[in-house]
Formats: structure tokens, C-alpha cells, sequence
């Protein structure tokens, strides 16, 4: 589904990914682990598609296409969804505009017709429901006074509602405590399919203990230094980054 | 014009003779110092005159613009149509040329009271009005209904009307200012609106002015406060291509005044809010909130002048300005000015000017929605801050519209 290839990615004349390798095929959950500054963040920006950085080398295909020519509506809309580590507040526009403008919006470009104004009401509220939140979320803004957990669940609603295909959770479990990870992760494990791949992106194994990933690599100093399965995320946590960055 | 308005026709001839010695506002004053009206002088317009009836095209805008829960009096060119108007009986309306005979007792005393700083504008409208409304609510009694002064214009040519509304003791009402013209019209509307709010006294009014896009306007709203009264003016400038809008309030003890607006500029229009509280005396409250959106080559300017006197203790004032500028060509021209004289006063003021937010426009992209989409969803979002204060639901609707219209997809109908 999704390859990378010696992908690398400057920040102005700074070098921040230099040559980053990976190939992630559907239904599979690939953890992306590293100390802070290694580039995590600068990863999934760039597979978004978001402006200020500089792709210097390398590619990206998605399906076949080349993601990196896309500009980041037109990703979204082929089903690549990008959690924020920090959503945005959109002061003055609602959730249930905002999901149903971006429902609308894939749904144009997948040549569907809008969404029936009642079977919109009623999936989202069913998603809504999933995630524990109140339907009060809908009509508030966009993240506006949400607190931190609040918000992640609300990125997790609009990944249910709009179904991308190529999923990367952006340190996703920071600033949760264990009921609101639960839910996040819940959330997340009932969206695995055979036909939806995930990136997440993550600092610590806490969150890895409720989402059970394929594959583990670690990201240092702009590479991924090493890979492995469930077990490496494990012994990560037990003798930290240090002995890899110096590998 | 008739023998027994002679006591109108003594303002008139004072005002003529001022505007005849001065014309139009300069900009070596200072409150006209971002304002050029010269380009109305050089149009040398003539004044409108009756017309005799509508074509189709401007009856279905007059129609578009009339709101179905109201009651309405509609001027054409600056004339009153008695037969297209349904005003209320429960209270005392009329023209104002039938006040000035009818209702002499309640008008004269008080006509010209309430305009603190006459200029060319003023001196304009008072010397060549050709009617305008006049309202008096009694004591203690309540408008039903909100009432809607229409102001179509069609003629390409220049109209004044003025007005008077009195609210006595206790008194409440919502009133609603239109101005509207025929789409691509040239033409002047000025109109003077002077009201008085007796103590406890309770107005609401909103103006939307969506003349046509080549039209001038100046509109003058100049209101005195008694003890206790309170004045609330939602203001919408969103037509012409020149408009001047100025609130000036004067406000006795206990008195609450907010004023809130929104400007929304595009192409070369010019939108110039000049406001101004005077707090007169102790415990009266004022809150005023304006916004502007300018687009393309659009300047928008607020002026928002506060002023507490030496008596006014306790005074407790905000005044807040956002703006923004959708273009690098945009401009904005914005002073917020406090002049305090009481030692005892809590003022605050805050001015804000920026372009959308760039994590907004990217966060609303990565899900799908384009940025142009985005960029009409966050507008929207800014300007319907102040569209979701009307609190009448087909002045709502007929607001929302027209927002949408400049903002399509901003927002679900």
C-alpha cells in the first residue's frame, strides 16, 4: 500500500529524515518508535502533506501513485488519514460540518453522491456513541476547549467516519490517561481491517500494550536503525534509545 | 411644502445654509481623515424623485429583503409608500412630514437633540429629506412585532430621509434599518436616525446595509440614553461601494449600550464605522464588538471613540476590534480611542488584525476539504460570530444568505 524510499526531508537547510526506508502493506500495524528529534513528526507531516518542508530525495508510493505529488486534500480524499498530536480548535465551525463536509468531499471524489442528511445523522451518531463521547461534541466547535483526551477521541471519530485506508497516528497516546488510551485504543483496534493499514507513530510502548502492532522500527537521527516485531517495542522501553543511536 | 411645518422647515433652512457653506466632509477633519467623499460631489447627483410604480425585477428584490415576521415601513427613493407599508396601531408611526403636524408636541422638542456633531452628512439629510419615519412608544408598552424601515433605492440619483424614534419610560421595541437598492445602481442613500430612550427604556436595532455595489451611503444613527435604558445595535455593512456609518450614543446613569458589527469588504469597496459611547454620567455599562473581513483591494476603517466624563464613576466599558484581511492588497485603518475623565472606571479596549490561520486551513485539508473550501469555512466562521447575535429568525436567514452567498460551503444551510 504504502513505500518508502530513501526518503529524505529538509526543514529549511536542516537535514531531518536522510534516506528513511519502509514498506507497509494493508492490514498491517506498523509502530514507529524513537527519541524525541529523530524526525517522527517530520515523517508523518510530510505523508500528509503538509507545507514547510522540503522533500530532497527519495519517493513515496501509495497505491501505486506517487503520494508526494498530491497536495494533502487530494491524499485525504484517497484514504490517508494523518491523527494530529496536536488537532487544531476551529473556532465558529462545528464537528458535524466539519465531518460532513470532509464525508462529502471523499465521497465527491470517490464519484458518490452527498450523504443522506438522516443516514449521516445517524452514523455519526452511532460513531459518536462508539467512542463514549456526548452528542454535545458534535455541535461544538472543532476542538475548542476539548480537553487533551477529548480531543484525540475526537480524531478517532473522524477517522471512523471517513475510512481512510492508510491510517498514521501521530504520538496519539500523549497527554491520555489510562480510561481516555482505552478508549483511543479501542477505538483504533475496531477500524483494523484487512484492507487498512496503520502507522503509529510514538514515543513510548505505553500505547503499543493496547494496540498490538506487526512490526516495531525505530526511528533515529533521520533513519530507521533497526526493525523487528512486538518484542522489540518491549525491549525498547526496557533499555531505552541510547544503545541504538550509538550502534 | 405645507405652511404648518414652518417649525421644520427653520431647521431645514439652518441646515441648508451649513451644508451650502461646507458641502460634504473634507478629510482635514479628523474624523473623515480615512474617508474620501469626493467621488459623491463629482456623480452630481440629483435629488430622487417619486417614482410611479416598480418594474419586476426590483419588486422581487424589494421582496427578497422583506422580512415575513415584521412589520414594515418601506421607502422608495426616499419616499414613503403607504400602500406597500403595514404598520403597527398599536403605537404611534407615521411619516415623519404627518408627524411634524400631527405629532408637533412630541417631535419638536426634541428634533436635532440627539446630533452631537453635525457635518456635512447631517446638515445634508436635515435640508433635503423627502420624508422618513417617526415612532413614539408609550409608556410602559411593547412593540409586538420588530418593524423593518426599508430603504430601496432605484433612481440613479440622491435620496435623505430622517428619522425620529421615541421610547418613553419602560418602553421596549426592535427595529430593523434595510438598505437596499437595485442591483448595480449608482445612486446616494443618507439617512439620520435620531432616537431617544427614555428611563428603562429597551431598543433593539439592527441595520443591514446591502446597497448595491456601485451606491454611496451614510447612515447616521445618534442616540441619547436616559437612566436605566438600554440600547443594543447589531450593525451590517456589506453593500456599496463608499459607506459611512457612525453610532453615536450618549449615556445618563445606569444606561447599557452594545454595540456590535461586522464589515465585510471585497473588491474596492470602502467601509468606514465611526462609533462613539459617551458615558455621561456614573454606572453605565458599554460593550462594543466590531469585526471586518476585507478582501481583494477592499479598506475598511473603524473608529471607535470612548468617552467617560469627569461624573461618569464606575463606568464599565469594553471595546473590542478584530479584522481580517483576506488580501495583501487589503487594508484596514482602525483607532480605538479612550478618553477618560472619571478616576473610578474600568475601560478596556483590544484591536486584532490577521489572516487566516494556516494549521486551520492544513487541518481542514487533511481531511479532504480543499483549500479554497476551507478558506470560505473559516471566514464564514469569523463573520457568523456576529450574525448568530440576530435574534429575529428571518433577519437570521436573510443575513446567514447573504454571507453564504459571499462564503459559499462556508457553512451547511
Amino acid at each position: 500500500m504504502l513505500k518508502i524510499k530513501d526518503l529524505t526531508v529538509n526543514i529549511g537547510t536542516k537535514e531531518i529524515l536522510k534516506g528513511l526506508n519502509l514498506n507497509v502493506k494493508a492490514g498491517e500495524i506498523h509502530a514507529i518508535m524513537g527519541p524525541n528529534g529523530a524526525g517522527k513528526s517530520t515523517l508523518s507531516h510530510v505523508l500528509s502533506g503538509k507545507s514547510g518542508y522540503e522533500v530532497t530525495g527519495g519517493s513515496v508510493t501509495y497505491n501505486g501513485k506517487d503520494l508526494l505529488e498530491m497536495p494533502a486534500e487530494i491524499r485525504a480524499r484517497e484514504g490517508v488519514f494523518l491523527a494530529f498530536q496536536y488537532p487544531v480548535e476551529i473556532a465558529g465551525v462545528t464537528n458535524v460540518y466539519l465531518l460532513k463536509a470532509a464525508l462529502n468531499a471523499i465521497r465527491k471524489h470517490k464519484g458518490l453522491s452527498e450523504v443522506d442528511a438522516m443516514d449521516f445523522l445517524t452514523l455519526v451518531k452511532s460513531k459518536t456513541k462508539a467512542l463514549d463521547m456526548d452528542e454535545k461534541f458534535l455541535y461544538r466547535a472543532v476542538n475548542e476547549g476539548f480537553s487533551g483526551g477529548e480531543k484525540k477521541r475526537n480524531e478517532i471519530l473522524q477517522m471512523a467516519m471517513l475510512e481512510p485506508q492508510m491510517c498514521i497516528l501521530d504520538e496519539t497516546d500523549s497527554g491520555l490517561d489510562i480510561d481516555a488510551l482505552r478508549i483511543v485504543a479501542d477505538g483504533v483496534n475496531a477500524l483494523r481491517s484487512e484492507n487498512r493499514a496503520f502507522i503509529m507513530v510514538t514515543h513510548y510502548q505505553r500505547l503499543l500494550d493496547y494496540i498490538k502492532p506487526d512490526f516495531v522500527h525505530v526511528l533515529a537521527d533521520g533513519k530507521i536503525v533497526k526493525s523487528g516485531g512486538a518484542e522489540l517495542a518491549l525491549e525498547l522501553e526496557e533499555k531505552g534509545y541510547g544503545w541504538l543511536e550509538q550502534a | 411644502m405645507k405652511t404648518d411645518m414652518s417649525w421644520l422647515n427653520t431647521f431645514r433652512q439652518s441646515d441648508l445654509t451649513h451644508f451650502e457653506q461646507t458641502s460634504f466632509p473634507s478629510q482635514r477633519l479628523e474624523d473623515w481623515r480615512y474617508t474620501n467623499v469626493s467621488a459623491i460631489e463629482k456623480k452630481q447627483f440629483a435629488l430622487a424623485s417619486q417614482i410611479e410604480k416598480l418594474d419586476d425585477n426590483a419588486k422581487s428584490r424589494l421582496a427578497a429583503f422583506t422580512l415575513n415576521d415584521c412589520y414594515h415601513g418601506i421607502f422608495i427613493d426616499g419616499f414613503f409608500q403607504a400602500s406597500l407599508s403595514t404598520l403597527p396601531e398599536s403605537i404611534t408611526v407615521c411619516s415623519i412630514n404627518e408627524a411634524a403636524t400631527l405629532h408637533e408636541t412630541l417631535l419638536a422638542p426634541v428634533f436635532n437633540q440627539a446630533i452631537e456633531s453635525p457635518h456635512g452628512f447631517t446638515h445634508f439629510t436635515n435640508a433635503h429629506f423627502s420624508d422618513g419615519i417617526f415612532v413614539c412608544i408609550n409608556e410602559n408598552s411593547q412593540l409586538d412585532k420588530p418593524l423593518q424601515i426599508i430603504h430601496f433605492a432605484t433612481q440613479e440619483a440622491m435620496s435623505a430621509t430622517r428619522h425620529v424614534v421615541i421610547l418613553q419610560n419602560n418602553a421596549t421595541a426592535t427595529l430593523i434599518e434595510t438598505f437596499i437598492g437595485v442591483e448595480t445602481q449608482t445612486y446616494l442613500t443618507s439617512s439620520v436616525l435620531e432616537i431617544f430612550l427614555r428611563d428603562n427604556a429597551d431598543l433593539t436595532l439592527y441595520k443591514v446595509q446591502q446597497d448595491s455595489d456601485k451606491a454611496y451611503h451614510f447612515g447616521g444613527t445618534y442616540v441619547q440614553q436616559a437612566d436605566n435604558a438600554r440600547f443594543t445595535h447589531h450593525n451590517f455593512a456589506l453593500g456599496s461601494v463608499l459607506a459611512r456609518s457612525e453610532i453615536i450614543s450618549h449615556l445618563e446613569t445606569g444606561a447599557q449600550c452594545e454595540l456590535n458589527g461586522l464589515y465585510l469588504g471585497a473588491n474596492r469597496q470602502h467601509l468606514d464605522n465611526l462609533t462613539r459611547i459617551v458615558h455621561a454620567k456614573p454606572d453605565a455599562v458599554s460593550r462594543e464588538y466590531y469585526k471586518g473581513i476585507l478582501n481583494n483591494r477592499a479598506r475598511g476603517v473603524f473608529q471607535g471613540r470612548i468617552v467617560v466624563d469627569e461624573d461618569a464613576q464606575r463606568t464599565d466599558s469594553q471595546m473590542n476590534n478584530r479584522n481580517l484581511l483576506l488580501s495583501s492588497d487589503a487594508e484596514i485603518d482602525t483607532k480605538p480611542q479612550l478618553e477618560i475623565y472619571a478616576d473610578d472606571v474600568k475601560c478596556a479596549h483590544g484591536v486584532t488584525v490577521g489572516q487566516l490561520d494556516e494549521k486551520s486551513i492544513f487541518y481542514l485539508q487533511s481531511r479532504g476539504i480543499d483549500e479554497d473550501h476551507a478558506k470560505h469555512i473559516l471566514t464564514f466562521a469569523f463573520a457568523n460570530e456576529m450574525v448568530d447575535k440576530i435574534t429575529v429568525p428571518s433577519l437570521h436567514d436573510c443575513v446567514f444568505t447573504q454571507l453564504l452567498a459571499r462564503f459559499p460551503e462556508g457553512a451547511e444551510r
